[in-house]
């Protein structure tokens, strides 16, 4: 198989290999391409940074205050629940 | 509030432990809040969304078998109630495409973007807070764009930290489809980052 297809392998499973979802020997395949290949070291490295970022990111809107009424209704939820125990 | 913490809760509220409920509705609230709104693209939707999936939560809340899995449950019920909103919806947003593999795979003359992702990881800057908040906004505009399919996926495994085969569980797919689906969102959002910031934010050292 040609370099490139390796890489295009090793593209179409990089998530799979980062998340540790990947059999032993397909881990291993990845692992002994990639070594000796500086774009795919530089690709998964720009994967792992956006794995990252996607993790740190917390989105931070702030709901609205929760009314009265609707605090009430979610309670009066939650004590039908407790009370049906 | 980690994993843990969230079962701690949610045993607390089975038992009626004072304070349990508010704690409660306060962490879930923002949670779904988020969720719902970068899945429903509404500000007021996303306000409904979280007001209907927390009263499930407290009508089922004996239903939930193990308290472990507050998370996943309590969000399989937030992706319904956005689904019942969607289809109310006059706006709706469009059917879903699919993305293929081959429009993010970067060429390697640097040619379709470059295989170096040239920004800053905001984790090394944090006393930055400028550029920690762009880049928060760049990952929620990034995010917010990418197809609904994509979106659950990413928001649900990487934002939210849940497992593949609970995210499989919340959407009604198999582990392969979620796998495949939150590799294609992490390299268009990749590829988004790197079209956009590409020289904006520089690897701060």
């Amino acid at each position: 198989m040609s370099a490139s297809g390796q890489c295009r392998e090793v593209f179409a499973l990089l998530s799979q290999y980062l998340d540790v979802e990947l059999p032993p020997d397909a881990c291993g395949a990845i692992e002994e391409h990639i070594k000796d290949c500086p774009p795919c070291i530089e690709f998964t490295e720009s994967l792992k940074k956006t794995i990252a970022l996607c993790r740190q990111y917390s989105p931070g809107e702030i709901p609205p205050e929760l009314n009265e009424q609707s605090r009430a209704e979610l309670e009066r939820a939650y004590r039908r629940m407790l009370a049906s125990r | 509030m980690d994993r843990a913490a969230e079962t701690a809760l949610a045993r607390q509220l089975l038992s009626g432990t004072t304070g349990a409920f508010d704690r409660f509705v306060q962490h879930f609230r923002s949670k779904i809040f988020n969720y719902s709104w970068l899945m429903c693209g509404q500000r007021e939707d996303a306000e409904e969304v979280a007001q209907e999936t927390l009263l499930r939560v407290f009508e089922r809340f004996a239903e939930l078998r193990d308290p472990e899995r507050v998370r996943p449950w309590v969000f399989r019920i937030a992706k319904n109630a956005c689904l019942t909103k969607r289809r109310r919806s006059l706006f709706a947003p469009s059917a879903n495409e699919e993305i293929s593999l081959d429009s993010l795979m970067p060429a390697r003359n640097g040619e379709g973007g470059a295989m170096k992702l040239e920004i800053a990881d905001w984790s090394h800057v944090p006393e930055d807070q400028a550029m920690r908040s762009q880049m928060q906004r760049e990952m929620r505009r990034a995010i917010g764009e990418l197809p609904e399919i994509y979106r659950a996926v990413i928001l649900l495994r990487d934002v939210e930290e849940l497992t593949t085969g609970e995210t499989a569980q919340i959407l009604d797919v198999t582990e392969d489809v979620v796998k495949t689906r939150l590799h294609r969102a992490r390299l268009a959002v990749r590829k988004d980052l790197d079209a956009r910031l590409r020289g904006v934010l520089v690897e701060a050292k």
